[in-house]
Protein backbone atom coordinates (compact mmCIF):
# COMPACT_ATOMS: atom_id res chain seq x y z
CA UNK A 1 0.00 0.00 0.00
CA UNK A 2 2.64 2.49 0.95
CA UNK A 3 4.89 1.32 -1.86
CA UNK A 4 5.60 4.08 -4.38
CA UNK A 5 4.04 2.26 -7.35
CA UNK A 6 0.69 1.91 -5.59
CA UNK A 7 0.84 5.49 -4.34
CA UNK A 8 1.63 6.62 -7.87
CA UNK A 9 -1.45 4.78 -9.11
CA UNK A 10 -3.54 6.52 -6.49
CA UNK A 11 -2.16 9.90 -7.48
CA UNK A 12 -3.47 9.27 -10.98
CA UNK A 13 -6.90 8.69 -9.40
CA UNK A 14 -6.52 12.13 -7.80
CA UNK A 15 -5.48 13.63 -11.14
CA UNK A 16 -8.53 12.17 -12.85
CA UNK A 17 -10.78 13.63 -10.18
CA UNK A 18 -9.13 17.04 -10.66
CA UNK A 19 -9.67 16.88 -14.41
CA UNK A 20 -13.36 16.17 -13.92
CA UNK A 21 -13.88 18.89 -11.37
CA UNK A 22 -11.43 21.72 -11.92
CA UNK A 23 -10.76 22.02 -15.66
CA UNK A 24 -14.10 23.69 -16.18
CA UNK A 25 -13.88 26.15 -13.30
CA UNK A 26 -13.97 29.84 -14.24
CA UNK A 27 -10.48 30.91 -13.12
CA UNK A 28 -8.90 27.95 -14.92
CA UNK A 29 -10.62 28.84 -18.19
CA UNK A 30 -9.71 32.51 -17.78
CA UNK A 31 -6.09 32.09 -16.72
CA UNK A 32 -5.46 28.99 -18.77
CA UNK A 33 -7.27 29.65 -22.06
CA UNK A 34 -8.68 33.13 -22.52
CA UNK A 35 -5.70 34.90 -21.13
CA UNK A 36 -2.88 33.20 -23.06
CA UNK A 37 -4.99 33.39 -26.22
CA UNK A 38 -5.38 37.15 -26.03
CA UNK A 39 -1.79 37.64 -24.98
CA UNK A 40 -0.72 35.55 -27.95
CA UNK A 41 -2.91 37.55 -30.33
CA UNK A 42 -1.59 40.83 -28.96
CA UNK A 43 1.87 39.46 -29.40
CA UNK A 44 1.44 38.34 -33.00
CA UNK A 45 -0.90 40.93 -34.50
CA UNK A 46 0.50 44.26 -35.65
CA UNK A 47 4.11 43.28 -35.48
CA UNK A 48 5.95 43.21 -38.71
CA UNK A 49 7.95 40.10 -38.07
CA UNK A 50 7.39 36.64 -39.49
CA UNK A 51 5.46 34.27 -37.26
CA UNK A 52 8.45 32.01 -37.17
CA UNK A 53 10.44 34.66 -35.30
CA UNK A 54 7.87 35.03 -32.52
CA UNK A 55 7.08 31.33 -32.29
CA UNK A 56 9.64 30.46 -29.57
CA UNK A 57 8.32 33.22 -27.30
CA UNK A 58 4.78 32.17 -28.11
CA UNK A 59 5.39 28.54 -27.22
CA UNK A 60 7.16 29.56 -24.01
CA UNK A 61 4.37 31.83 -22.95
CA UNK A 62 1.52 29.47 -23.82
CA UNK A 63 3.17 26.57 -22.06
CA UNK A 64 3.88 28.68 -19.01
CA UNK A 65 0.39 30.11 -18.65
CA UNK A 66 -1.56 26.96 -19.38
CA UNK A 67 0.55 24.66 -17.22
CA UNK A 68 0.23 27.04 -14.28
CA UNK A 69 -3.51 27.64 -14.58
CA UNK A 70 -4.95 24.64 -12.72
CA UNK A 71 -2.37 24.17 -9.95
CA UNK A 72 -2.81 27.30 -7.85
CA UNK A 73 -6.46 26.77 -7.04
CA UNK A 74 -6.94 23.04 -6.39
CA UNK A 75 -5.80 22.92 -2.76
CA UNK A 76 -7.52 26.19 -1.78
CA UNK A 77 -10.67 24.89 -3.43
CA UNK A 78 -10.54 21.62 -1.58
CA UNK A 79 -9.92 23.52 1.64
CA UNK A 80 -12.95 25.66 1.06
CA UNK A 81 -15.30 22.86 0.01
CA UNK A 82 -14.11 20.75 2.98
CA UNK A 83 -13.12 17.86 0.75
CA UNK A 84 -9.46 18.12 1.70
CA UNK A 85 -10.00 16.52 5.10
CA UNK A 86 -11.98 13.70 3.48
CA UNK A 87 -9.11 13.14 1.04
CA UNK A 88 -6.45 13.21 3.74
CA UNK A 89 -8.26 10.45 5.63
CA UNK A 90 -7.60 8.07 2.71
CA UNK A 91 -4.54 5.80 2.73
CA UNK A 92 -2.48 8.11 0.59
CA UNK A 93 0.64 10.12 1.35
CA UNK A 94 0.61 13.89 1.05
CA UNK A 95 2.96 13.64 -1.91
CA UNK A 96 0.39 11.44 -3.61
CA UNK A 97 -2.14 14.27 -3.48
CA UNK A 98 0.37 16.95 -4.46
CA UNK A 99 1.69 14.84 -7.32
CA UNK A 100 -1.85 14.16 -8.52
CA UNK A 101 -2.50 17.91 -8.54
CA UNK A 102 0.67 18.44 -10.54
CA UNK A 103 -0.30 15.79 -13.06
CA UNK A 104 -3.70 17.38 -13.69
CA UNK A 105 -2.12 20.80 -14.08
CA UNK A 106 0.53 19.27 -16.35
CA UNK A 107 -1.96 17.57 -18.66
CA UNK A 108 -3.94 20.77 -19.10
CA UNK A 109 -0.77 22.60 -20.10
CA UNK A 110 0.38 19.81 -22.36
CA UNK A 111 -2.83 19.54 -24.35
CA UNK A 112 -3.00 23.27 -25.01
CA UNK A 113 0.68 23.95 -25.58
CA UNK A 114 0.91 21.27 -28.21
CA UNK A 115 -1.23 23.52 -30.47
CA UNK A 116 1.49 26.10 -31.28
CA UNK A 117 3.90 23.22 -31.55
CA UNK A 118 1.84 21.79 -34.42
CA UNK A 119 2.55 24.95 -36.34
CA UNK A 120 6.24 24.21 -35.96
CA UNK A 121 5.71 21.10 -38.07
CA UNK A 122 4.83 23.30 -41.07
CA UNK A 123 8.23 24.94 -40.77
CA UNK A 124 11.42 23.56 -42.12
CA UNK A 125 12.59 21.92 -38.90
CA UNK A 126 14.72 18.81 -38.56
CA UNK A 127 12.96 15.77 -37.16
CA UNK A 128 15.49 15.32 -34.39
CA UNK A 129 15.05 18.94 -33.31
CA UNK A 130 11.31 18.47 -33.27
CA UNK A 131 11.59 15.39 -31.08
CA UNK A 132 13.88 17.20 -28.66
CA UNK A 133 11.42 20.09 -28.65
CA UNK A 134 8.49 17.82 -27.86
CA UNK A 135 10.44 16.14 -25.10
CA UNK A 136 11.43 19.48 -23.56
CA UNK A 137 7.88 20.71 -23.84
CA UNK A 138 6.79 17.79 -21.68
CA UNK A 139 9.44 18.44 -19.04
CA UNK A 140 8.77 22.18 -19.08
CA UNK A 141 5.05 21.58 -18.62
CA UNK A 142 5.80 19.46 -15.61
CA UNK A 143 8.21 22.03 -14.22
CA UNK A 144 5.66 24.85 -14.51
CA UNK A 145 2.81 22.80 -13.08
CA UNK A 146 5.01 21.93 -10.08
CA UNK A 147 5.65 25.65 -9.67
CA UNK A 148 1.92 26.35 -9.74
CA UNK A 149 1.16 23.77 -7.09
CA UNK A 150 4.02 25.18 -5.01
CA UNK A 151 2.44 28.63 -5.29
CA UNK A 152 -0.81 27.29 -3.80
CA UNK A 153 0.93 26.24 -0.58
CA UNK A 154 1.49 29.66 0.87
CA UNK A 155 -0.45 31.46 2.21
CA UNK A 156 -2.78 28.59 3.25
CA UNK A 157 -5.86 30.39 1.97
CA UNK A 158 -9.22 28.80 1.27
CA UNK A 159 -10.10 31.36 -1.40
CA UNK A 160 -9.14 30.13 -4.87
CA UNK A 161 -9.21 33.67 -6.30
CA UNK A 162 -6.65 34.86 -3.76
CA UNK A 163 -4.32 32.07 -4.65
CA UNK A 164 -4.78 32.72 -8.39
CA UNK A 165 -4.06 36.40 -7.87
CA UNK A 166 -0.97 35.83 -5.76
CA UNK A 167 0.38 33.31 -8.22
CA UNK A 168 -0.20 35.82 -11.02
CA UNK A 169 2.00 38.22 -9.09
CA UNK A 170 4.79 35.71 -9.52
CA UNK A 171 3.86 34.56 -13.01
CA UNK A 172 3.71 37.93 -14.80
CA UNK A 173 7.09 39.30 -13.77
CA UNK A 174 8.57 35.91 -14.70
CA UNK A 175 7.22 36.19 -18.24
CA UNK A 176 8.82 39.59 -18.67
CA UNK A 177 12.27 38.56 -17.51
CA UNK A 178 12.37 35.22 -19.31
CA UNK A 179 13.21 36.16 -22.88
CA UNK A 180 9.65 35.75 -24.12
CA UNK A 181 9.31 39.26 -25.54
CA UNK A 182 12.99 40.17 -25.68
CA UNK A 183 15.54 37.42 -26.13
CA UNK A 184 18.11 36.94 -23.38
CA UNK A 185 21.11 38.19 -25.33
CA UNK A 186 19.35 41.51 -25.94
CA UNK A 187 18.93 42.06 -22.19
CA UNK A 188 21.36 44.22 -20.22
CA UNK A 189 23.81 42.49 -17.89
CA UNK A 190 21.56 42.75 -14.79
CA UNK A 191 18.58 41.56 -16.81
CA UNK A 192 20.48 38.47 -17.85
CA UNK A 193 21.36 37.73 -14.24
CA UNK A 194 17.72 37.97 -13.17
CA UNK A 195 16.63 35.91 -16.18
CA UNK A 196 18.95 33.11 -15.16
CA UNK A 197 16.75 32.51 -12.09
CA UNK A 198 13.67 31.80 -14.14
CA UNK A 199 12.91 28.31 -15.48
CA UNK A 200 10.99 29.88 -18.35
CA UNK A 201 14.20 31.54 -19.60
CA UNK A 202 15.75 28.17 -20.30
CA UNK A 203 12.69 26.81 -22.00
CA UNK A 204 12.32 29.83 -24.30
CA UNK A 205 16.01 29.76 -25.03
CA UNK A 206 15.83 26.09 -25.86
CA UNK A 207 12.85 26.61 -28.15
CA UNK A 208 14.60 29.49 -29.89
CA UNK A 209 17.64 27.34 -30.39
CA UNK A 210 15.69 24.44 -31.88
CA UNK A 211 13.50 26.50 -34.18
CA UNK A 212 15.65 29.48 -35.11
CA UNK A 213 19.06 28.03 -34.28
CA UNK A 214 20.07 31.03 -32.22
CA UNK A 215 20.22 30.48 -28.50
CA UNK A 216 22.07 32.08 -25.63
CA UNK A 217 22.86 29.08 -23.42
CA UNK A 218 24.10 25.66 -24.58
CA UNK A 219 21.20 23.34 -25.36
CA UNK A 220 22.20 20.78 -22.75
CA UNK A 221 22.34 23.45 -20.07
CA UNK A 222 18.81 24.57 -20.96
CA UNK A 223 17.51 21.05 -20.56
CA UNK A 224 19.37 20.34 -17.33
CA UNK A 225 18.18 23.61 -15.80
CA UNK A 226 14.53 22.81 -16.59
CA UNK A 227 14.92 19.41 -14.94
CA UNK A 228 16.63 20.92 -11.90
CA UNK A 229 13.88 23.50 -11.50
CA UNK A 230 11.24 20.78 -11.86
CA UNK A 231 12.83 18.75 -9.07
CA UNK A 232 13.24 21.75 -6.79
CA UNK A 233 9.66 22.93 -7.31
CA UNK A 234 8.22 19.45 -6.73
CA UNK A 235 10.13 18.87 -3.51
CA UNK A 236 9.44 22.39 -2.28
CA UNK A 237 5.73 21.99 -3.04
CA UNK A 238 5.53 18.81 -0.95
CA UNK A 239 7.54 20.30 1.94
CA UNK A 240 5.65 23.57 2.03
CA UNK A 241 2.24 21.92 1.78
CA UNK A 242 3.25 19.65 4.65
CA UNK A 243 4.00 22.75 6.71
CA UNK A 244 0.79 24.63 5.97
CA UNK A 245 -1.55 21.66 5.96
CA UNK A 246 -2.72 21.80 9.58
CA UNK A 247 -3.71 25.44 9.09
CA UNK A 248 -6.17 24.26 6.45
CA UNK A 249 -8.09 22.05 8.86
CA UNK A 250 -10.81 24.11 10.47
CA UNK B 1 -4.75 -9.44 18.66
CA UNK B 2 -7.16 -8.05 21.21
CA UNK B 3 -7.37 -4.33 20.78
CA UNK B 4 -8.32 -2.43 17.67
CA UNK B 5 -7.07 0.94 18.89
CA UNK B 6 -4.37 1.59 21.47
CA UNK B 7 -3.53 5.08 22.68
CA UNK B 8 -0.72 5.89 25.08
CA UNK B 9 0.07 9.28 26.58
CA UNK B 10 -1.20 11.04 23.52
CA UNK B 11 -0.67 14.80 23.69
CA UNK B 12 -1.29 17.69 21.33
CA UNK B 13 -0.78 21.42 21.85
CA UNK B 14 -2.00 24.31 19.74
CA UNK B 15 0.05 27.26 20.99
CA UNK B 16 -0.91 27.67 24.64
CA UNK B 17 -3.93 25.37 24.37
CA UNK B 18 -3.42 21.74 25.30
CA UNK B 19 -6.09 20.17 23.14
CA UNK B 20 -5.21 16.59 24.12
CA UNK B 21 -3.43 16.01 27.41
CA UNK B 22 -1.68 12.67 27.97
CA UNK B 23 -4.66 10.47 27.27
CA UNK B 24 -4.61 6.67 27.49
CA UNK B 25 -7.20 4.15 26.40
CA UNK B 26 -7.66 1.11 24.27
CA UNK B 27 -10.61 -0.02 22.23
CA UNK B 28 -11.36 -3.72 21.91
CA UNK B 29 -12.12 -5.33 18.61
CA UNK B 30 -15.84 -5.44 17.92
CA UNK B 31 -16.62 -2.67 20.37
CA UNK B 32 -18.50 0.58 19.90
CA UNK B 33 -16.43 3.05 21.85
CA UNK B 34 -17.88 6.46 22.62
CA UNK B 35 -15.88 9.62 23.08
CA UNK B 36 -18.16 11.94 24.99
CA UNK B 37 -17.28 15.53 25.80
CA UNK B 38 -18.41 19.15 25.57
CA UNK B 39 -17.31 21.58 22.83
CA UNK B 40 -13.56 22.04 22.71
CA UNK B 41 -12.89 18.93 24.80
CA UNK B 42 -10.42 17.53 22.28
CA UNK B 43 -12.53 14.91 20.53
CA UNK B 44 -11.84 16.02 16.99
CA UNK B 45 -8.16 16.54 17.71
CA UNK B 46 -7.89 12.97 19.02
CA UNK B 47 -9.69 11.58 15.98
CA UNK B 48 -7.47 13.62 13.65
CA UNK B 49 -4.38 12.17 15.27
CA UNK B 50 -5.76 8.64 15.05
CA UNK B 51 -6.69 9.09 11.41
CA UNK B 52 -3.29 10.48 10.50
CA UNK B 53 -4.25 14.10 9.85
CA UNK B 54 -2.37 15.63 12.76
CA UNK B 55 0.95 14.68 14.28
CA UNK B 56 0.86 14.41 18.08
CA UNK B 57 3.41 16.28 20.20
CA UNK B 58 3.86 13.23 22.36
CA UNK B 59 2.67 9.69 22.95
CA UNK B 60 1.80 6.89 20.60
CA UNK B 61 -1.28 5.46 18.95
CA UNK B 62 -1.83 2.37 16.90
CA UNK B 63 -4.69 0.89 14.90
CA UNK B 64 -4.85 -2.88 14.35
CA UNK B 65 -1.21 -2.94 15.39
CA UNK B 66 -0.06 -0.24 12.95
CA UNK B 67 1.58 2.76 14.55
CA UNK B 68 -0.18 5.83 13.17
CA UNK B 69 3.09 7.76 13.04
CA UNK B 70 5.41 5.11 11.65
CA UNK B 71 2.97 3.34 9.32
CA UNK B 72 0.30 5.94 8.64
CA UNK B 73 -0.76 4.53 5.28
CA UNK B 74 -1.11 0.95 6.53
CA UNK B 75 -3.07 2.23 9.53
CA UNK B 76 -5.34 4.31 7.32
CA UNK B 77 -5.88 1.38 4.97
CA UNK B 78 -7.82 -0.46 7.72
CA UNK B 79 -10.13 2.39 8.67
CA UNK B 80 -13.12 4.31 7.43
CA UNK B 81 -13.68 7.89 8.52
CA UNK B 82 -16.52 10.37 8.68
CA UNK B 83 -14.73 13.58 9.68
CA UNK B 84 -16.54 16.28 11.66
CA UNK B 85 -16.36 18.92 8.96
CA UNK B 86 -16.11 17.38 5.55
CA UNK B 87 -17.99 17.08 2.34
CA UNK B 88 -18.36 14.82 -0.60
CA UNK B 89 -17.41 16.40 -3.92
CA UNK B 90 -20.48 18.40 -4.90
CA UNK B 91 -19.41 18.47 -8.56
CA UNK B 92 -19.43 14.68 -8.70
CA UNK B 93 -22.36 12.29 -8.44
CA UNK B 94 -22.91 10.02 -5.44
CA UNK B 95 -21.66 7.10 -7.50
CA UNK B 96 -18.51 8.93 -8.63
CA UNK B 97 -17.73 9.97 -5.06
CA UNK B 98 -17.85 6.37 -3.87
CA UNK B 99 -15.78 5.11 -6.79
CA UNK B 100 -13.20 7.84 -6.15
CA UNK B 101 -12.76 6.93 -2.51
CA UNK B 102 -12.76 3.20 -3.25
CA UNK B 103 -9.98 3.65 -5.82
CA UNK B 104 -7.95 5.68 -3.33
CA UNK B 105 -8.16 2.63 -1.06
CA UNK B 106 -7.09 0.43 -3.94
CA UNK B 107 -10.32 -1.59 -3.92
CA UNK B 108 -10.48 -3.75 -7.06
CA UNK B 109 -12.91 -2.62 -9.76
CA UNK B 110 -15.30 -5.52 -9.48
CA UNK B 111 -15.48 -5.45 -5.69
CA UNK B 112 -15.84 -1.69 -5.73
CA UNK B 113 -18.87 -1.74 -8.02
CA UNK B 114 -20.45 -4.39 -5.84
CA UNK B 115 -19.82 -2.47 -2.59
CA UNK B 116 -20.97 0.81 -4.08
CA UNK B 117 -24.21 -0.63 -5.36
CA UNK B 118 -24.93 -2.36 -2.08
CA UNK B 119 -24.20 0.68 0.05
CA UNK B 120 -26.24 3.05 -2.09
CA UNK B 121 -29.19 0.66 -1.94
CA UNK B 122 -28.80 0.16 1.83
CA UNK B 123 -28.84 3.87 2.47
CA UNK B 124 -31.67 4.63 0.05
CA UNK B 125 -29.46 6.63 -2.30
CA UNK B 126 -29.49 4.28 -5.27
CA UNK B 127 -32.20 6.24 -7.10
CA UNK B 128 -30.12 9.41 -6.98
CA UNK B 129 -26.77 7.76 -7.61
CA UNK B 130 -26.14 9.68 -10.84
CA UNK B 131 -27.26 13.05 -9.50
CA UNK B 132 -24.65 15.62 -8.53
CA UNK B 133 -24.16 15.83 -4.77
CA UNK B 134 -24.63 19.61 -5.12
CA UNK B 135 -28.40 19.07 -4.94
CA UNK B 136 -28.40 16.71 -1.95
CA UNK B 137 -29.98 17.57 1.38
CA UNK B 138 -27.85 17.59 4.50
CA UNK B 139 -29.17 14.20 5.54
CA UNK B 140 -28.42 12.69 2.13
CA UNK B 141 -24.91 14.14 2.19
CA UNK B 142 -24.25 12.67 5.62
CA UNK B 143 -25.52 9.28 4.51
CA UNK B 144 -23.24 9.48 1.50
CA UNK B 145 -20.30 10.34 3.76
CA UNK B 146 -21.01 7.24 5.81
CA UNK B 147 -21.17 5.19 2.58
CA UNK B 148 -17.81 6.69 1.59
CA UNK B 149 -16.38 5.63 4.94
CA UNK B 150 -17.64 2.08 4.44
CA UNK B 151 -16.76 1.54 0.79
CA UNK B 152 -13.46 -0.20 1.60
CA UNK B 153 -14.97 -2.62 4.17
CA UNK B 154 -12.95 -1.07 7.00
CA UNK B 155 -12.05 -2.91 10.21
CA UNK B 156 -12.43 0.22 12.28
CA UNK B 157 -14.85 3.06 11.69
CA UNK B 158 -14.19 6.58 13.01
CA UNK B 159 -17.20 8.85 13.31
CA UNK B 160 -16.89 12.44 14.51
CA UNK B 161 -20.34 13.60 15.60
CA UNK B 162 -22.01 11.77 12.73
CA UNK B 163 -25.58 12.75 13.54
CA UNK B 164 -25.15 16.37 14.54
CA UNK B 165 -27.62 18.58 12.73
CA UNK B 166 -29.70 15.75 11.33
CA UNK B 167 -33.42 15.20 11.78
CA UNK B 168 -34.88 12.34 13.82
CA UNK B 169 -35.37 10.01 10.89
CA UNK B 170 -31.91 10.39 9.37
CA UNK B 171 -30.40 10.08 12.84
CA UNK B 172 -32.26 6.85 13.43
CA UNK B 173 -31.17 5.41 10.10
CA UNK B 174 -27.54 6.32 10.68
CA UNK B 175 -27.53 4.82 14.19
CA UNK B 176 -29.17 1.69 12.88
CA UNK B 177 -26.49 1.33 10.20
CA UNK B 178 -23.72 1.88 12.74
CA UNK B 179 -25.11 -0.84 14.98
CA UNK B 180 -25.57 -3.14 12.00
CA UNK B 181 -21.98 -2.61 10.90
CA UNK B 182 -20.81 -3.33 14.43
CA UNK B 183 -22.79 -6.58 14.54
CA UNK B 184 -20.48 -7.92 11.84
CA UNK B 185 -17.67 -7.76 14.39
CA UNK B 186 -16.30 -4.38 13.33
CA UNK B 187 -15.04 -1.71 15.68
CA UNK B 188 -16.53 1.77 15.94
CA UNK B 189 -14.97 4.86 17.48
CA UNK B 190 -17.63 7.51 17.86
CA UNK B 191 -17.34 11.03 19.18
CA UNK B 192 -20.42 12.87 20.35
CA UNK B 193 -21.67 15.40 22.84
CA UNK B 194 -25.04 13.73 22.84
CA UNK B 195 -25.52 11.56 25.97
CA UNK B 196 -28.50 9.83 24.54
CA UNK B 197 -26.50 8.74 21.52
CA UNK B 198 -23.60 7.51 23.63
CA UNK B 199 -25.97 5.69 25.96
CA UNK B 200 -27.86 4.05 23.12
CA UNK B 201 -24.98 3.01 20.91
CA UNK B 202 -21.83 2.54 22.93
CA UNK B 203 -20.49 -0.46 24.79
CA UNK B 204 -18.03 1.75 26.60
CA UNK B 205 -17.71 5.48 26.94
CA UNK B 206 -14.73 7.71 27.63
CA UNK B 207 -15.68 11.06 29.06
CA UNK B 208 -13.22 13.72 27.95
CA UNK B 209 -12.92 17.33 29.03
CA UNK B 210 -10.16 19.88 28.53
CA UNK B 211 -8.12 17.23 26.77
CA UNK B 212 -8.19 14.86 29.75
CA UNK B 213 -10.14 11.66 30.17
CA UNK B 214 -12.35 11.89 33.26
CA UNK B 215 -13.67 8.31 33.16
CA UNK B 216 -13.90 5.27 30.94
CA UNK B 217 -16.57 2.67 31.56
CA UNK B 218 -19.80 1.11 30.37
CA UNK B 219 -22.81 3.44 30.45
CA UNK B 220 -24.29 1.35 33.29
CA UNK B 221 -21.14 1.48 35.42
CA UNK B 222 -20.72 5.17 34.84
CA UNK B 223 -24.19 5.67 36.26
CA UNK B 224 -23.45 3.33 39.15
CA UNK B 225 -20.26 5.25 39.95
CA UNK B 226 -22.41 8.18 40.84
CA UNK B 227 -24.93 6.51 43.11
CA UNK B 228 -24.97 9.50 45.39
CA UNK B 229 -26.61 11.24 42.47
CA UNK B 230 -29.74 9.13 42.78
CA UNK B 231 -32.64 10.84 44.44
CA UNK B 232 -36.15 10.32 45.72
CA UNK B 233 -38.99 12.64 44.93
CA UNK B 234 -41.83 12.66 47.40
CA UNK B 235 -45.12 14.54 47.47
CA UNK B 236 -47.02 14.97 50.76
CA UNK B 237 -50.58 16.24 51.05
CA UNK B 238 -49.51 19.13 53.29
CA UNK B 239 -46.60 21.55 53.61
CA UNK B 240 -43.65 20.20 55.59
CA UNK B 241 -40.52 21.72 57.01
CA UNK B 242 -37.70 20.64 54.78
CA UNK B 243 -35.14 21.16 57.55
CA UNK B 244 -36.63 18.32 59.55
CA UNK B 245 -36.14 15.97 56.64
CA UNK B 246 -32.59 16.96 55.85
CA UNK B 247 -31.57 16.11 59.43
CA UNK B 248 -31.65 12.41 58.51
CA UNK B 249 -28.04 11.13 58.21
CA UNK B 250 -28.82 9.15 55.05
CA UNK B 251 -29.85 12.26 53.18
CA UNK B 252 -27.10 14.30 51.60
CA UNK B 253 -29.32 17.09 50.36
CA UNK B 254 -32.99 17.99 50.35
CA UNK B 255 -34.64 20.62 48.23
CA UNK B 256 -37.97 21.60 46.72
CA UNK B 257 -38.68 20.64 43.14
CA UNK B 258 -41.98 22.34 42.46
CA UNK B 259 -44.34 21.12 45.17
CA UNK B 260 -42.36 17.92 45.58
CA UNK B 261 -39.40 17.41 47.84
CA UNK B 262 -36.28 16.01 46.26
CA UNK B 263 -33.85 14.18 48.56
CA UNK B 264 -30.48 12.92 47.39
CA UNK B 265 -29.22 9.71 48.96
CA UNK B 266 -26.84 6.82 48.48
CA UNK B 267 -29.23 4.61 50.43
CA UNK B 268 -32.73 4.89 48.97
CA UNK B 269 -34.38 2.07 50.92
CA UNK B 270 -33.44 3.52 54.31
CA UNK B 271 -34.69 6.90 53.21
CA UNK B 272 -38.00 5.50 52.00
CA UNK B 273 -38.55 3.87 55.40
CA UNK B 274 -37.69 7.13 57.07
CA UNK B 275 -40.10 9.08 54.90
CA UNK B 276 -42.95 6.67 55.60
CA UNK B 277 -42.26 6.89 59.35
CA UNK B 278 -42.01 10.66 59.11
CA UNK B 279 -45.40 10.83 57.39
CA UNK B 280 -47.02 8.67 60.09
CA UNK B 281 -45.61 10.84 62.88
CA UNK B 282 -46.75 14.09 61.28
CA UNK B 283 -50.07 12.62 60.14
CA UNK B 284 -49.29 13.25 56.51
CA UNK B 285 -50.27 11.27 53.47
CA UNK B 286 -47.77 10.38 50.80
CA UNK B 287 -49.35 11.20 47.44
CA UNK B 288 -46.44 10.00 45.37
CA UNK B 289 -42.92 8.69 45.81
CA UNK B 290 -40.36 8.00 43.07
CA UNK B 291 -36.80 6.77 43.09
CA UNK B 292 -34.75 8.30 40.30
CA UNK B 293 -31.52 6.79 38.99
CA UNK B 294 -28.86 9.23 37.86
CA UNK B 295 -28.93 9.85 34.15
CA UNK B 296 -25.79 9.72 32.08
CA UNK B 297 -26.10 13.46 31.87
CA UNK B 298 -25.92 13.76 35.67
CA UNK B 299 -22.79 11.63 35.70
CA UNK B 300 -21.30 13.62 32.89
CA UNK B 301 -21.90 16.95 34.55
CA UNK B 302 -20.63 15.65 37.86
CA UNK B 303 -17.42 14.26 36.39
CA UNK B 304 -16.75 17.38 34.42
CA UNK B 305 -17.35 19.60 37.45
CA UNK B 306 -15.01 17.45 39.55
CA UNK B 307 -12.25 17.85 37.02
CA UNK B 308 -12.87 21.54 36.82
CA UNK B 309 -12.34 22.20 40.54
CA UNK B 310 -9.30 19.95 40.62
CA UNK B 311 -6.10 22.00 40.75
CA UNK B 312 -4.04 21.69 37.58
N1 LIG C 1 -6.19 23.74 14.18
C1 LIG C 1 -6.28 24.26 15.41
N2 LIG C 1 -5.58 25.36 15.74
C2 LIG C 1 -5.65 25.89 16.97
N3 LIG C 1 -6.39 25.39 17.98
C3 LIG C 1 -7.12 24.31 17.74
C4 LIG C 1 -7.11 23.68 16.45
N4 LIG C 1 -7.92 22.61 16.50
C5 LIG C 1 -8.42 22.57 17.74
N5 LIG C 1 -7.95 23.58 18.50
C6 LIG C 1 -8.27 23.81 19.92
O1 LIG C 1 -8.12 22.60 20.61
C7 LIG C 1 -9.18 22.39 21.53
C8 LIG C 1 -9.87 21.09 21.24
O2 LIG C 1 -10.56 21.19 20.02
P1 LIG C 1 -11.36 19.99 19.36
O3 LIG C 1 -11.80 20.47 18.01
O4 LIG C 1 -10.54 18.78 19.41
O5 LIG C 1 -12.62 19.85 20.30
P2 LIG C 1 -13.93 18.96 20.14
O6 LIG C 1 -14.04 18.13 21.35
O7 LIG C 1 -13.93 18.28 18.84
O8 LIG C 1 -15.07 20.07 20.16
P3 LIG C 1 -16.46 20.15 19.36
O9 LIG C 1 -17.47 19.39 20.14
O10 LIG C 1 -16.76 21.62 19.37
O11 LIG C 1 -16.24 19.63 17.99
C9 LIG C 1 -10.07 23.61 21.42
O12 LIG C 1 -9.73 24.49 22.48
C10 LIG C 1 -9.72 24.22 20.10
O13 LIG C 1 -9.86 25.61 20.15
MG1 LIG D 1 -15.13 18.24 17.26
Amino acid sequence: MSNPAEQFRRSLVIAKKNIKIYYLKGPVIIFGLVFPLFLALAYIIGRNIPLEEVLPGLIGMTTFFTATSVGPSIVPWETRSKTLERLLCCPIALWTIIFGDMVSSFLFGLVISVIPLLYVLTLNIELLNFIVLLFSLIIANFCFSALSVLLSAYPPTDIPATSQMLSSLVKFPLVFISGVFISVEQLPEWGRIIASFSPLTYFTDLTRQLILEKGYYPLALDLVMIVIFAVIFSLAAIKLHEKTLTKRLS
Amino acid sequence: MESAITVQNLTKHFGDVTAVDHINFSVKKGEIFGFLGPNGAGKTTTIRILTGLLKPDGGTASIIGYDVLRNPIEAKQCIGVVPEVSNAYIDLSAWENLILIGRLYGVSSHKLKENTTKLLKDFGLYEVKDKLVRGFSKGMKQKLLLCMALVNDPEVLFLDEPTSGLDVESTRLLREKITQYNRDGKTVFLSTHNMEEANQLCHRIAIINHGKIAAIDTPENLRAQSMELQYIEVLFDKQVNIQEISKNPNISKASFAGNRIRVYTANPSAVIEFLVEFAKQKRLHILSLNTMMPSLEDVFIKLIKEKEVMPV
